[in-house]
């Protein structure tokens, strides 16, 4: 099976590639890259994909596809096809689902659903602890041995620092990064937006800073003390970012994540209306916090972009804010926004996305890496930077609808996109 | 200004003066004396009326009579779609039961502020009998209302608009009318025009 | 004067010429309630729902006393046993009353925010009763009925707000509304009973002494210590409580001779205020507190549901 993808502007800092050129794809391996390539089979497929840019698969480390348990909200069909309409190859899905992913055959099943019916590859990331309730390990060895990637408690922190040292001491062996929710309950307690103006405004339960960078500081400390590699999930405060960045200077196994919503939107947004799809844990923080992000991302502190893609069904949303569930989802805009503040405006370079966004999650989830370079999988994504959108709810191939970047316009999409040679989107429309 | 909005003056102050003593006369006569009678204006210019002929009448017979004004703000029947914020009190510092009231209004039209004055002053107590002096009757009634004394009866047309001035707060006394511009109403003219 | 407002929710939406003509249109109403008949027929065939999605009593009936005096149908619509302990969405009860065709909502809600929400959702006029520890601005307006009726004024003075100001919505709209008026608004509190940034309200002096900052205050306000909504204990007994914030005789004598005492009701005596300064007889203004709500309220529902049909013209 012979593909050949022609006239993109090809971009992977892997390889040193920024120019067009074209790309030979033969069994769902890369077999040539170079100029003005023609087909070799008679049955080749040829893509013109002239003004276009190319580049690595994108991979999304934090999504929430809520399968099993909780399918009205979302499902591993639709939420890879959100995955592929958003340019991503690869997503890695958080265990909290019902029942809590925390053991081998719950692995087995996503990934036995997503071969079946996925539009993406799926990375199975399991609970560290039993139900995630913080109390006794999960069978990590035999979840490893069904291939999860990772492990994580995500929507929850581990309250007691023992048993955190316990995960990270028990991980260690199966050189798996533990992904960290960091909340410290006691703190947080029914917290619903971020400490100070807004919650004093809207008279809402406050959810202070320090909340999260309490078990930020922790778990650095842990990692320093265990050696186990550590992901701090979805960073919001300018003081995490810091401590993050002390930890690398440091030489610590220290990774982190940023997502659009935290970068691109802040606490005032939240205004007398009382969306709620602007309701996230952790919760959007002040403008200071939210540039600092930015700053991280285009400095390297932060590793990868993600969406802590979390969906809900509309009438779940449309309720009072204390108790709207928290999240929003993400995978259909994140490219976009990225592209809109970052690339767009000179904050980042299109090189630097493609660490962010594809090449780093890969390193962090430890799976195989993909490069623009003969013998690499053919997971590629596509973009149209001209395009200009606005995003609405009939935006989303997702179940759900509700994000909190509704009404922005931004510029760029991806319109193909292929997973192993085998296109999963074209032309801006998610495959069959 | 254009044509169309030309007023005319058809009371001017010393008419309006004359018709206020007459009407004095009239409550005399008719009630024979000032005996148990109290006067009380509708707000906002009705009042003011009810002030002066207070103080007429007391020229005339000697006797200072109660006054009191009557704001029926929360008695009209137009509140749904016609609706002034304005402040407005009613100050009735006397027991009105068993007494004469004589209601006091600038200018009697559809009747209905009549209506609503007789609710209100229901609800304060309970009159041995209601009178109406008006200054200028221009007709148009939609409910059975009928003067007991009235200071000029001046026929009018349905888009002509009859309103009092009064020097206390307009600076002049006159009763103007005028072509009724699209937006506004017929009803009492603002205070301080 | 034009008054455009169709809901009362935030008093930050509104001027402070708009407030005094609330305040002046209650004192008129004042006049009604006086009277043997205390009743007008002003609001004859509107229809207003009271919905208390949360136990109310006080509330729910001045403003209850309120829409009877003005001879409008009121239907009580209380959360507890109704549709929406049952689950139903708030959408789903707002459409539902609304296809009864009323006029208004009185909302009261543990939840911050709803009243807005239906607002959004109703298209008829909604008064915020109470929502959440966010707003209360008919609280907000009879305290300040209470305060000019005793001082004539409002601006320049002194008001001293005691207590839990954190999980207070009568100080969501207090605080604000008093600066609107021109007020100077000191709160006295443990910092474990403020909220992360009271200048957010207008605030303007923050305390933790109260008899440092008592002998400057003409109005002394207490909050109510409401030990059902307090999550993890902010102090460690009532006992100390009362001993640091609590208004009691022997704090008398650092009052300015004229100072007057409001509390929003109702009292937990013994702790934020003792029998003797409850019932002072000149200085407690707690029953005419009362007694403004259905002023106040009788205020609003008036000037909101004028000329509703056409808008206002004055």
């Amino acid at each position: 099976m012979e593909l050949l993808l022609k006239g993109a502007h090809v971009i992977d800092p892997q390889v040193a590639l920024d120019d067009i050129t074209d790309i030979r794809v033969v069994d769902g391996k890369i077999a040539e890259v170079g100029k003005n390539l023609e087909p070799v089979s008679s049955s080749a497929k040829v893509r013109d994909l002239t003004g276009k840019i190319l580049t690595p698969g994108l991979v999304d480390l934090h999504v929430h596809l809520r399968d099993p348990g909780l399918e009205q909200k979302e499902s591993i069909a639709t939420g890879t096809a959100a995955a592929a309409h958003g340019g991503f190859t690869a997503v890695c899905c958080m265990p909290n689902t019902k029942p809590i992913t925390d053991n081998a055959l719950a692995v087995e099943y996503i990934q036995s659903v997503a071969q079946q019916v996925g539009k993406c590859r799926v990375h199975v990331s399991g609970a560290c602890t039993q139900g995630e309730k913080g109390e006794a390990l999960s069978e990590m060895g035999d979840m490893v041995a069904h291939g999860a990637v990772a492990f994580t408690d995500d929507g929850r922190g581990v309250q007691d620092s023992g048993m955190m040292r316990r995960v990270m001491d028990y991980a260690v062996q199966f050189d798996k990064v533990v992904m960290s929710h960091c909340q410290d309950e006691g703190l947080v307690g029914k917290g619903q937006v971020n400490e100070g103006v807004v919650s004093t405004r809207l008279g809402l339960a406050p959810w202070p800073a320090e909340g999260e960078e309490l078990q930020i500081a922790r778990d650095i400390a842990l990692s320093r003390l265990t050696g186990c590699a550590l992901q701090i999930q979805h960073m919001s405060t300018r003081r995490g970012i810091e401590m993050v960045r002390a930890a690398k200077a440091e030489g610590l196994k220290v990774t982190c994540e940023a997502t659009p919503h935290h970068m691109f939107l802040t606490e005032d947004d939240i205004q007398d209306d009382y969306n709620t799809n602007l309701k996230v844990n952790p919760p959007l923080r002040t403008k200071e916090d939210a540039q600092a992000l930015i700053e991280a991302v285009a400095d390297g502190t932060v590793d990868v972009i993600v969406t802590d893609h979390a969906p809900h069904i509309k009438f779940e949303k449309d309720r009072e804010f204390e108790i709207a569930p928290f999240g929003m989802i993400g995978l259909e805009t994140s490219f976009a926004l990225v592209y809109t503040h970052l690339v767009k405006p000179g904050i980042i370079s299109w090189q630097r996305l493609v660490e962010l966004m594809a090449i780093n999650p890969r390193a962090v989830l430890r799976v195989e890496e993909v490069a623009i370079r003969p013998g690499s999988t053919a997971d590629l994504s596509v973009f149209d930077t001209s395009i200009e959108w606005t995003v609405t709810e009939e935006s989303f191939v997702s179940k759900a609808k509700n994000s909190g970047f509704l009404g922005h316009t931004l510029t760029g999409k991806p319109t193909d996109v292929f997973v192993g040679g085998r296109a999963t989107m074209e032309e801006g429309v998610v495959c069959e | 200004m254009s044509e169309t909005n030309a007023k005319v003056v058809c009371m001017d102050a010393a008419e309006i003066e004359r018709s206020l003593t007459r009407i004095a006369h009239q409550i005399l006569e008719s009630n024979k004396g000032l005996k148990n009678v109290a006067l009380v204006g509708i707000v906002t210019r009705g009042d003011l009326l009810a002030k002066r002929l207070v103080q007429k009448l007391e020229q005339i017979e000697g006797v200072k009579v109660p006054l009191g004004k009557l704001d029926i703000s929360f008695y009209r029947d137009d509140f749904a779609t016609y609706f002034s914020p304005e402040v407005h009190s009613t100050e009735i510092p006397f027991d009105i039961d068993g007494k004469t009231i004589v209601l006091i209004d600038d200018i009697l039209f559809t009747g209905r502020t009549i209506r609503a004055a007789l609710d209100a002053l229901m609800d304060i107590g309970r009159p041995a009998c209601v009178q109406l002096a008006v200054l200028v009757d221009r007709g148009h009634r939609q409910l059975p209302i009928r003067p007991d004394y009235v200071g000029k009866n001046l026929p009018s047309s349905l888009d002509e608009s009859v309103r009092l001035f009064l020097e206390e707060v307009d600076g002049e006394t006159a009763v103007e009318v005028m072509r009724i511009q699209a937006g506004q109403r017929a009803g009492s003219a603002p205070l301080n025009r | 004067m034009g008054f455009n407002h169709k809901h009362l929710i935030d008093l930050r939406e509104y001027t402070a010429d708009e407030i005094s003509l609330i305040l002046d249109t209650a004192e008129r109403f004042r006049a009604v309630n006086e009277r043997r008949i205390k009743k007008v027929p002003t609001l004859k065939g509107y229809t207003v729902v009271n919905m208390f999605n949360e136990p109310s009593t006080r509330t729910r009936s001045s403003f209850e006393i309120a829409e009877k005096r003005l001879s409008c149908d009121s239907l009580n619509f209380s959360g507890s046993g109704s549709s929406v302990e049952k689950g139903e969405s708030l959408h789903d009860t707002v459409h539902t009353l609304c296809s009864y065709k009323i006029d208004a909502i009185v909302v009261r809600d543990r939840h911050a925010g709803v009243p807005q929400k239906i607002a959004d959702i109703s298209g008829v006029t909604v008064i915020d009763a109470g929502d959440g520890k966010h707003l209360h601005p008919t609280q907000a307006l009879l305290d300040l009925y209470t305060i000019r009726q005793k001082y004539g004024h409002i601006d320049g003075l002194q008001v001293g707000i005691v207590g839990d100001i954190s999980h207070s919505r009568v100080c969501g709209s207090l605080i604000p509304a008093l600066k609107i008026m021109g007020a100077e608004v000191t709160v006295i509190a443990p910092q474990t009973l403020l909220p992360a940034r009271p200048e957010v309200l207008g605030v303007d002096h923050v305390s933790s002494k109260f008899d440092e900052v008592l002998p400057q205050l003409d109005v002394v306000y207490m909050l109510r210590i409401q030990q059902e909504r307090l999550e993890g204990a902010p102090f460690p007994t009532l006992r100390e409580y009362n001993m640091l914030y609590g208004l009691s005789k022997d704090r008398e004598h650092l009052m300015k001779p004229e100072a007057i005492i409001c509390h929003p009701g109702p009292i937990n005596r013994g702790i934020e205020l003792d029998d003797y300064m409850a019932d002072h007889p000149t200085r407690s203004k707690i029953l005419d507190q009362v007694y403004a709500g259905v002023l106040v309220r009788m205020a609003a529902l008036y000037l909101l549901l004028g000329g509703a049909e056409d808008g206002i013209t004055a």
